[in-house]
């Protein structure tokens, strides 16, 4: 019996009995679950995604009708997600950022009071804080029949916040064109002039230039022909309000949470990302005559940058599942719409896959490009 | 969601200049910081007064719910009457003795085992052959004369950290396993690693809950049902299985490679280079981060609510919304909540620290 003991039968021996378990519990689970399904009368396969949806999505950011289809709808799901994630993580960042700096203050009291509030966030559950701001919000303002009228066209009630909408009739596309030109064209500058302050070492007002390269041609098709805006303003009715932009409560506890969850971890992230760099690079930057603003901006955040953004890659794919939690105040995201298909539909399996799918495909995703970034920045030995 | 707290790990240093100022001038020093200090003061004063007026002040400390519509306080008495409630939830009042037994049962060997002295495998162990099955029998019943208290009665904290420690407890020996079967040189087991980590790295929490609780059913044969706890819990123990598995596979790549080739020219097979060489000083490398992972996870199980079990935080919840306090006392019940989680995260932040010291100082 010596081949029991040699190596390389071991070693297939063991992975044939791995991938034999597997697929052995797979078909056994296929084979129970097509019985079932049978059984029940449920439907197989990705057919009712053609079917039309019948139910309304209170809160879309791509137009959806009650009859349009199922497929649609989980399209609007994956928009709502993607749209709340993103300023979740705009917004937690700026305040995270914010938030981190004040951690590092030299005033002691300032520092204690931003530590208190990273506390105060990343020892309470997320999934209370939504419910503590939906249920605040619902309580706090008043019903829509007495809607404040904050400002003409704003209207804040505890069905949301109504705001006139504005829509550009006329030369949107140039508008278009001249921001994404501008923005172009700021780009390029901006790494031309930091090409040039690398080589010669001397400081350039590469910035300000790009910034003015980029509002300029706003400005001028502004100034030449102005674009007409319409604006729709909303009408208070007897028991609602019509027209306008609504921003829904539960958007709004959602972002809110969101953002709050985010900026508690990125201050603790450059907090730690900025302590983690030399100390002696601040007193060589003191020695040079540098400010500590400068110092900070020029010499401490760009070496922070490289330990911070590993993590910050994890946040952000933090706050895209947690996106998830929408469910639990009503808020259409994917999941709480795909819980209205598999209500309606009974295909169970199917629907979890393709959420599944879905957020395993834009986890990937965000990876990708975070590590794309992270290549970018980091430091490149010789 | 599980959201690594490993960054708050990082050893406290002192902001570069901060401690070259005195402590006078560290406040007024410069025109700029004493507008920043003045600011956080008022800041300071205004949250005090608006939070004293407001648990104290203005309170209803005794009567109904009618008493506490007209006064724009805290209402205590909702706290007062709803308090056995949020903490033991439907379980049958007369009973109530045997989670509170659970529950101090669970602290008192949680603080024996945060000691490290006593970190052993027997530990280990102990909890899974001796303590995790007393907590069951105390809670389910049946035997001992104990009166069966079916799972859908369960509720409120116990429930809560019920599904954290025990899914924590569990998902430590699978989170090394498919470590190792990551790190292994075997191509097909680390494919299979590899898939099921990222995968359920890659979606929520709340879609494998999900994937436990509607989809599962249809899986299993005719006439077998798993309770809704039960299927809960695995999804909680394979989720963190699978974040456990990346710290550890974090631990396992400090382990210089002359380790294992050492242990294999002893003569030791893998099992015994791992088990005796390798996960003793790779476990106890990822022990700070571990804990940071724990009070992610402890808060997450809050996500149970949403498929419909009892936790803490859905008894507050229903505590809230009883017809005779309804809409009275929303802040109150939120603020039991975040009390009670804050203090169970904090105290392990705090101890997560004090092991990150402990390590420090006898293996520097």
């Amino acid at each position: 019996m010596t081949f029991l003991h040699d190596m390389r039968f071991r070693a297939y021996f063991y992975q044939v009995v791995a991938v034999g378990f597997v697929v052995l519990v797979g078909w056994t689970m296929f084979a129970t679950a097509s019985g079932n399904l049978a059984k029940q009368n449920i439907a197989t396969g990705f057919d009712f995604l053609t079917r039309p949806a019948g139910f309304v999505i209170t809160e879309a950011a791509i137009a959806f009708e009650a009859t349009d289809t199922i497929g649609r709808a989980i399209l609007v799901g994956i928009a709502n997600t993607v749209k709340v994630s993103l300023l979740a993580a705009f917004f937690g960042t700026v305040l995270g950022l914010a938030v981190g700096i004040a951690r590092m203050s030299r005033n002691p009291l300032l520092a204690r009071l931003a530590l208190v509030y990273v506390e105060l966030l990343r020892n309470v559950p997320l999934l209370l804080y939504l419910f503590l701001w939906y249920s605040l919000i619902i309580l706090i303002l008043p019903p829509v029949k007495q809607a404040l009228n904050l400002l003409p066209g704003v209207y804040l009630s505890n069905s949301g916040l109504v705001v006139p909408a504005a829509f550009v009739e006329s030369g949107g596309y140039a508008l278009l064109a001249c921001l994404l030109g501008g923005a172009a064209a700021a780009f390029l500058i901006r790494v031309a002039a930091t090409r040039k302050r690398v080589a010669t070492g001397r400081s350039n007002h590469g910035g300000l230039i790009a910034l003015g390269v980029l509002l300029a041609p706003v400005l001028l098709l502004w100034l030449v022909n102005g674009f007409s805006v319409n604006w729709d303003f909303p009408t208070a009715g007897k028991f609602r309000l019509t027209g306008g932009l609504h921003v829904r409560p539960e958007f709004v506890a959602l972002l809110f949470g969101l953002a709050l969850s985010v900026s508690a971890n990125v201050a603790e992230i450059v907090r730690a990302g900025i302590q983690a760099v030399n100390k002696g690079q601040w007193e060589a930057s003191a020695a040079l005559g540098l400010a500590r603003g400068k110092t900070m901006r020029l010499v401490v955040l760009p070496q922070a940058l490289r330990i911070i953004i590993p993590p910050l890659t994890n946040t952000y794919l933090t706050v895209f599942k947690n996106s998830s939690l929408a469910i639990a105040i009503g808020y259409p995201d994917l999941v709480m719409v795909s819980n209205t298909v598999m209500n309606q539909t009974g295909q169970a399996i199917e629907t979890i896959a393709i959420f599944m799918g879905v957020y395993l495909a834009l986890s990937i995703t965000i990876s990708l490009v975070m590590n794309w970034y992270n290549a970018h920045v980091a430091l490149k030995e010789r | 969601m599980a959201d690594v707290q490993m960054l708050a790990l990082a050893p406290p240093q002192p902001a570069p200049t901060a401690q070259r100022l005195g402590k006078f001038s560290a406040y007024f020093g410069t025109p700029g910081n004493t507008i920043v200090s003045l600011l956080s003061i008022a800041g300071i004063l205004f949250i005090a007064k608006l939070a004293f007026g407001w648990l104290v002040i203005d309170a209803v400390f005794s009567g109904a719910g009618e008493a506490c519509k007209v006064a724009s306080g805290a209402c205590w008495p909702f706290v007062a009457q709803k308090l056995r409630y949020m903490v033991f939830g439907f379980y049958p009042y007369e009973e109530q003795w045997r989670p509170l037994l659970a529950l101090l049962l669970l602290f008192g060997a949680c603080g024996v085992s945060m000691v490290p002295r006593f970190w052993s495998r027997n530990l280990l162990l102990a909890w899974i052959v001796v303590i995790l099955p007393v907590l069951y029998i105390l809670m389910a019943g049946g035997v001992f004369g104990l009166t069966p208290v079916p799972t859908t009665s369960w509720g409120g904290l116990p429930l809560s950290f019920l599904l954290s420690f025990i899914g924590l407890t569990l998902a430590m020996p699978l989170g090394i396993v498919l470590a190792l079967a990551r790190a292994s040189n075997l191509p097909a087991i680390r494919v299979l690693a590899v898939g099921f980590i990222e995968i359920v790295r890659g979606v929520p929490l709340i879609s494998i809950l999900f994937m436990a609780t509607v989809m599962l059913p249809l899986f299993m044969p005719d006439g077998v049902t798993i309770d809704k706890l039960v299927r809960a819990q695995v999804a909680i123990i394979l989720f963190a299985s699978a974040y456990i598995a990346e710290i550890v596979r974090g631990g396992l790549q400090d382990v210089p490679a002359g380790q294992h080739e050492a242990g294999k020219s002893l003569g030791l097979h893998y099992w015994q280079v791992m088990r005796k060489i390798v996960l003793p000083q790779a476990l106890k490398k990822v022990i700070p981060p571990m804990v940071g992972l724990f009070i992610g996870f402890f808060q997450d199980t809050t996500l149970v609510t949403i498929v419909g079990l009892v936790d803490f935080l859905d008894t507050v919840r229903s505590a809230i919304r009883d017809p005779e306090w309804q809409g009275i006392a929303v802040l109150e019940g939120y603020l039991v909540a975040a009390a009670v989680y804050f203090t169970f995260s904090a105290l392990m932040g705090a101890y997560s620290r004090f092991l990150e010291n402990h390590f420090r100082t006898t293996h520097a």
